[in-house]
């Protein structure tokens, strides 16, 4: 196995480069179910208690669209696999990235013929990065697995469970590998692989909402196997070996599609570009639409369009869940019809698609700090052209973009739920309304990215994305880690008023909350004018 | 205003390095200007100060007339900048990228920039992330020698490019001096500064050790003379400007400052000259005089 010489070292080298960052990503996967599981079994002692708790929380499509269909039993271990499966779609993300910024990254970088010119063989950088997500993955299980028996849960379960977000990893591992293969720049490797995830979640969770004739599809995707595990209720154990040979397969056909390509080659050609720029690319702004544009496009077709089409076609099936729930059924009827449970559905995935939409936010505005880095924004400020107009440049796709992005996700949700309920005009009017009422929350994720990176520059990529990982936690399991409000309201997103619904909507948190992303803008465009440029 | 660039006693720090330390540099209009130092000297520093991209902590810098921090934009229009490592956006392709520089410029020269991609045998088609480091630095080159500019900013451009560019890069550098415009030109490469510069100034951690025209600086340096003499030399070691003498017999071997060598010839023949070879002082010398790592004075 020649092929494979030198893999230890370079194991040996993706831990040290990421020593910071992997045991901090390690430690957070493996608090999160603990931590709901102590808050959990504090809240809800008794089978009884969590069975309506369950209940309560399986009402909501939006959530079973999340965790899965609701479990069996209404045993700890049991609950909590299904409420912290978020956790499983993380892990996959996380295992992408990480084999994505240890192969492309590297390969685009230069740094990989470097490294291919000693004693290292030809498969040695992909195995590398593949084991070492792979092994570290395997660690969360486990520790995921430790912390669930001190919760008092059963020993096999917690193994099933912790296998399960093991495993979610190493398939996305094995994902990103192959799409590291595919395309000569990181970026778009990243785009094909987060495609694939959101996906996989979207068909998984499609298949749990609807069910029916579309159950199939809760079986149909690599993370749904995970999800199938069911651990503490079904524990099925054989499922591990499916998903061990798929991600087998997957490696095996990223190893081949390596060996077949050149050092630095992707599968798809790169083309020739014209010999001359086109009229528009004549300003900061023409550039930064040239940089901007694969992701801007990404992000309307992706979550836009796609996610607004399932969001709006999933709601109409939102009503018919409550059946079989009497109390719900009166209070959503006390509260204004049938079509309540709808909105609530379609507000609530809104504000989920919310916090996707911040995490482009978040890296359109960053994308000043990577030209600053790589030394490209110098020739740009060396030619005739002031820091705000270019930081104006980007800032128009990291305020607009996301907000375009918001915007046609209202108007497919509400053009394909309206056409259900016989009354498109009303719902798409409601419906953009409500997906564009999230966007202030947004603006102050982009606001404070721009303050990090005009006054810190180096350290803004790790404040932007740290406060999009808060809003996240804090959303999605705040409330069950018995997080005061006060903690909770820290989110931005904790402010958004519920829409589309029958009150009137309150303006002033919506107006504080831009006034606040203004500032923060102001106050690091204020700080860039001032600072040098560039800090690398 | 006869300086195209004025800088007196800059400072700049990071944290605690110090960067500049006092530099001095002028550079008058119409001249190309060879701007010397070992690696980390502070060139770059100086000429990201010049472009209003960092912020200096002493010292004066006037550029153009203007103040480069305050007035960068309206200078920026009447300069070009080339960094000694043209970075490209992968996705954009070389053309796209020449044009976008220059549009951003406020112009770019079409005739110059087709003439340019011919002699420096550029494809503009490819994307940024195809080019080599060479294509990628005439990319560079040929977005800031394609537009009017008063004044080219060039840290070392030639790296990466191969003797035969670098001798288009010389020509054109020549004809753009000839139509009036200023350079700097930070270079690492001897022959190319004695070839383009009028003047040169030679920067070592931070502050500048020695300015003037090439001529000047030659007067400098130090002839080599091995001599051998009729009677063994006496009084030879106690002349001003003699250096490092050795004396084997009645043959002596030492190096002679420039401004001491008609004295100390005048000694030499007091003891009967039988053979004599000298040879005449190169400016590698100097440089390498002042690129030494101990402080110089």
């Amino acid at each position: 196995m020649t092929s494979l010489t030198g893999t230890g070292t370079l194991i040996r080298l993706i831990l040290r480069r990421d020593r910071v960052l992997m045991p901090i990503w390690m430690l957070c996967m493996a608090l999160l179910p603990v931590g709901l599981a102590s808050g959990t079994a504090s809240l809800y002692p008794t089978d009884a208690g969590r069975q309506g708790y369950i209940d309560s929380l399986a009402s909501s499509p939006l959530l079973v669209l999340f965790y899965g269909p609701k479990p069996a039993e209404p045993s700890l271990g049991a609950l909590i696999f299904w409420r912290s499966a978020t956790g499983i779609v993380i892990m996959g993300l996380i295992a992408l990235l990480v084999v994505i910024r240890h192969t492309r990254v590297e390969e685009e970088a230069g740094r990989r013929e470097l490294l291919g010119s000693t004693v290292v063989g030809r498969h040695a950088a992909l195995a590398a990065a593949v084991l070492t997500v792979s092994g570290a993955s395997l660690v969360v299980g486990v520790l995921v697995a430790l912390g669930m028996i001190s919760q008092q849960t059963p020993a096999p379960g917690a193994f099933a469970m912790g296998l399960a977000w093991a495993f979610a990893g190493i398939l996305y591992a094995a994902i990103g590998a192959l799409a590291a293969q595919l395309t000569t720049g990181a970026g778009a490797a990243r785009g094909i692989a987060g495609a694939l995830l959101g996906l996989d979640f979207l068909l998984r969770g499609t298949g749990d909402v609807a069910g029916g004739g579309l159950s199939w599809l809760s079986w149909s995707t690599p993370l749904s196997w995970v999800y199938q595990v069911h651990a503490y209720t079904g524990d099925r154990w054989w499922l591990f070996a499916l998903t061990t040979a798929v991600a087998l397969a997957l490696v095996l056909v990223a190893l081949r599609l390596s060996a077949a390509r050149d050092v630095g080659a992707g599968l798809l050609p790169p083309r020739l570009g014209p010999a001359q720029a086109s009229a528009t690319l004549r300003s900061p702004l023409g550039l930064a639409w040239r940089l901007h544009r694969g992701s801007l496009i990404g992000w309307t077709i992706g979550l836009g369009v796609i996610g607004g089409v399932l969001f709006g076609g999933v709601a109409k099936t939102a009503s018919s869940l409550l059946e079989g729930n009497g109390q719900l059924t009166e209070i959503m009827e006390r509260l204004g019809g049938k079509s309540v449970a709808s909105d609530i559905f379609i507000g609530g995935s809104l504000g989920i698609g919310a916090i996707a939409v911040a995490a482009y936010a978040v890296s359109a505005a960053l994308r000043m700090r990577t030209e600053e880095a790589a030394l490209r924004s110098e020739p740009v400020l060396a030619a005739g052209v002031g820091r705000l107009r270019w930081a104006a440049g980007h800032l128009v796709f990291a305020l607009l973009g996301p907000t375009v992005v918001m915007a046609v996700t209202g108007l497919f949700a509400g053009l394909v739920y309206g056409a259900s309920t016989g009354e498109v005009g009303r719902q798409v009017v409601r419906v953009v309304g409500a997906a564009l009422v999230q966007m202030p929350a947004v603006w102050v994720l982009t606001g404070l990215t721009v303050a990090a990176y005009g006054l810190l520059p180096r350290l803004s990529p790790a404040v932007g994305w740290a406060a999009l990982a808060a809003c996240v936690l804090l959303g999605q399991v705040g409330a069950a880690l018995n997080l005061g409000q006060s903690v909770l309201d820290l989110s931005p997103f904790s402010h958004i008023p519920h829409l589309p619904g029958p009150a009137a909507v309150p303006l002033t948190p919506l107006i504080i909350l831009t006034a606040i992303a203004a500032a923060l803008t102001a106050l690091g465009l204020t700080a860039l004018r001032r600072r040098d440029i560039p800090v690398t | 205003m006869d300086n195209a660039i004025s800088v007196v006693g800059l400072t700049k720090s990071f944290g605690q390095a110090k960067a500049l330390d006092g530099l001095d540099l002028t550079v008058a209009r119409g001249e190309v200007h060879g701007f010397l130092g070992p690696n980390g000297a502070g060139k770059t520093t100086t000429i990201r100060i010049l472009l209003g991209l960092l912020r200096a902590d002493g010292g004066t810098a006037t550029l153009l007339g203007g103040d480069p921090w305050r007035d960068a934009v309206a200078l920026h229009r009447r300069l070009a900048y080339v960094p000694g490592d043209v970075t490209l956006w992968p996705n954009l392709s070389g053309g796209e990228v020449i044009d976008l520089l220059g549009r951003l410029r406020g112009g770019l020269n079409a005739s110059k920039r087709k003439d340019l991609l011919e002699r420096f045998d550029l494809d503009p088609r490819k994307k940024g992330r195809a080019y080599s480091k060479g294509n990628r630095q005439k990319v560079g080159l040929i977005a800031a020698l394609a537009s009017d500019v008063e004044l080219l900013l060039l840290d070392e451009p030639t790296s990466g490019l191969d003797p035969l560019m670098e001798e288009v890069f010389r020509q054109v550098v020549a004809e753009e001096t000839r139509n009036g415009r200023t350079v700097l030109l930070s270079s690492h490469i001897l022959s190319e500064v004695e070839a383009l510069c009028d003047r040169v100034s030679i920067i070592r951690l931070g502050r500048t050790v020695e300015t003037g025209t090439l001529a000047e600086l030659r007067h400098l340096t130090r002839t080599h003379i091995t001599a051998e003499l009729a009677t063994p030399p006496n009084g030879l070691a106690q002349l001003a400007g003699v250096h490092d003498l050795k004396t084997d017999g009645a043959t002596v071997r030492f190096q002679v400052d420039q401004a001491e060598l008609d004295a100390v010839l005048r000694q030499l023949t007091t003891h009967g000259v039988r053979s004599l070879v000298s040879q005449p002082p190169t400016l590698e010398e100097l440089f390498l005089r002042h690129y030494e790592t101990e402080p110089v004075r």
